[in-house]
């Protein structure tokens, strides 16, 4: 019977081709065949002129920021992310709750908001900048301010990613090798870091590709200054402003096989994550 | 005295413990002050810095209750599409076994690894005045960049896995027998879906409705390129919000931000009931019921 349709097994519920035809048809409108419009305007060009467009000094000096600062925003977010994470899984306080619902902000909260409001709270007036400026440290317009944007943004990646593995550590094995007389650090190290390794790269995965792509929260801060402060998608955008449609393909295309490489990696870090899972039971 | 001994250990163990847990906390609410909480407080603080009247008087501005009817408009129309979308991708994918089912999986989250920037410029290249269709709309007299459909469509691209990501992990969770029992005793397919599935399904739709709405709302990288910036025309909130910021109207462009931030609030609100609700479900299937 299942050789019937060859692709689908037989069901009895119905609707099949109805939900299927159309989510398809939709998702070939509205995603599939715009990006392929890219794909293909950009692979118009000769190879040569492609080449010359996407490794201009500008567009080099965008990529530097771009990755420099999500590289960093990652590893920061790695870091304080596990230590949110630890605090909201191991630790009962006062307001524990409320701490973990702010977590999502990010999710939810519009880009262009956070970026004004950091530009804002950041600026040489603002009520952070004000008080950092005598220490003669300026965030805003300048590569710290766009480090800082994709901090924020990134923050919900590693603590989702992280809080389950770290409630999923075995506290037998944590009292087993306290009992053969480990030490705090050498639980942490030999138990509780292996355990949650891959969900922590998953987390600073998922933080890095979606700073890369950022936009809103980071051109309000950043200054935008060609070649010091400039982030690849603004490039993007200015391009598009001077009706340079090729430039911005262009450059577009080198962002869209970033991100295709960025979806791999995720795919891959994760079926490590759960082959080790299954490894364990 | 090993006795006297092994206590003291322990007792410093714990005084260790207790300054870890205390720095620990410390600089996780630190952090979380800094990162979030001190620009989201900003917000409110620069809307009504100059009192409630100018906050009020901030929103009434003619441009700004444009950017406010032009947000609604295109989320009343994005939203309950990519719910359709949604709803049909989860059924078709958690009810039905077919070849490819993994690559349409990762073809709908792809939205979400795409730069809201490509997702603009995709529709530029397409329909742009040098774009694919870009002379025959001419010739007809359609304008869809730099007007309406554009931002409907960037907004379309942006929101599309919202809805299908929150519900097919809960589809796919719930099996099939409830629906195959109905429709083998006789239901059709619409009284299935909204007497057997709806039903279980709809705090997890409703939290997926919500956060597409969200992201409709307050989309700007996306809608900036397509828009074409137009006052009062092809402005929507968050685009007014830069329009305002850029003037030095911080007042102005603070009051739509805060709009934008109590949409955001309500959102993060209705997830926690909605995860409230779903434990509570979990815990009630997976209690043992006492034999009668």
């Amino acid at each position: 019977m299942a050789a019937a349709r060859g692709w689908v097994s037989p069901s009895v519920l119905p609707g099949f081709g109805l939900t299927l035809g159309f989510a398809g048809m939709f998702l070939a409108a509205i995603v599939l065949v715009p990006l392929a419009a890219l794909v293909m305007k950009g692979a118009s060009l000769p190879l040569a002129e492609f080449w010359r467009i996407a490794t201009e000094p500008r567009a080099l000096a965008s990529y530097r920021l771009t990755f420099g600062a999500s590289l960093i925003a990652a590893g920061v977010n790695t870091v304080f992310g596990f230590i949110v994470a630890w605090t909201l899984v191991r630790y009962r306080f006062p307001g524990r709750r409320i701490v973990d619902a702010l977590i999502d902000l990010p999710f939810a909260l519009p880009t262009a908001v956070s970026g004004i409001a950091l530009a804002t709270v950041f600026g040489p007036q603002g009520w952070i900048g004000s008080w950092l400026l005598p220490l003669g440290v300026k965030v805003a317009y300048t590569w710290l301010g766009v480090v800082i944007a994709l901090t924020l943004i990134g923050v919900p990646f590693v603590v989702r990613s992280v809080q389950p593995a770290l409630e999923e550590v075995d506290a037998s094995l944590e009292d087993a090798a306290e009992s053969l007389g480990a030490g705090r650090w050498m639980i942490f190290r030999r138990v509780i870091l292996p355990t949650v390794l891959p969900s922590l790269a998953t987390g600073f995965t998922l933080a890095l590709a979606r700073s890369v792509g950022e936009y809103g929260s980071v051109i309000f801060i950043a200054g935008n200054l060609p070649m010091r402060t400039e982030i690849t998608p603004l490039l993007i955008v200015i391009k598009l402003e001077q009706y340079d449609y090729v430039g911005a393909a262009a450059i577009g295309l080198v962002m869209l096989c970033v991100s295709f490489l960025m979806l791999f990696t995720i795919n891959a870090i994760n079926g490590w994550r759960l082959r080790r899972v299954a490894g364990r039971r | 005295m090993a006795g006297s001994a092994q206590s003291s250990v322990r007792e410093r163990n714990d005084i260790a413990s207790r300054v870890l847990r205390t720095a620990l906390i410390g600089v996780s609410l630190l952090f979380l002050a800094l990162i979030l909480l001190v620009p989201v407080a900003s917000v409110l603080g620069y809307a009504f810095s100059r009192g409630l009247s100018a906050y009020v008087q901030a929103l009434r501005e003619p441009d700004t209750f444009a950017a406010i009817r032009l947000t609604l408009v295109t989320a009343a129309i994005v939203v309950p599409v990519n719910t359709i979308f949604g709803v049909s991708a989860a059924w078709a994918i958690a009810k039905f076994d077919f070849r490819g089912k993994q690559i349409l999986i990762t073809l709908i989250d792809l939205p979400f690894s795409v730069s809201p920037v490509i997702a603009g410029l995709v529709f530029v290249l397409l329909f742009g005045a040098q774009g694919w269709f870009g002379p025959w709309l001419r010739e007809n007299d359609v304008q869809i960049v730099f007007a309406f459909p554009g931002i409907v469509l960037a907004t379309l691209l942006v929101t599309f896995p919202y809805v299908a990501r929150e519900l097919i992990p809960i589809m796919q969770l719930q099996g099939r027998e409830a629906e195959e029992a109905a429709v083998s005793l006789g239901a059709g397919g619409w009284t299935t879906f909204f007497r057997v599935t709806l039903p279980s399904i709809r705090w997890g739709l409703l939290y997926g409705v919500i956060l597409c709405n969200a992201r409709a709302m307050g989309e700007f990288g996306a809608v900036a390129v397509v828009s074409g910036h137009i006052r009062g025309l092809t402005n929507t909130m968050p685009l007014q919000a830069q329009v305002l910021y850029d003037e030095y109207d911080l007042v102005g462009a603070f009051a739509v931000a805060s709009v934008l931030m109590l949409l955001a609030l309500v959102t993060l609100i209705v997830k926690s009931i909605v995860e409230a609700f779903g434990a509570r479900r979990r815990r009630a299937v997976l209690t043992p019921r006492q034999p009668a």
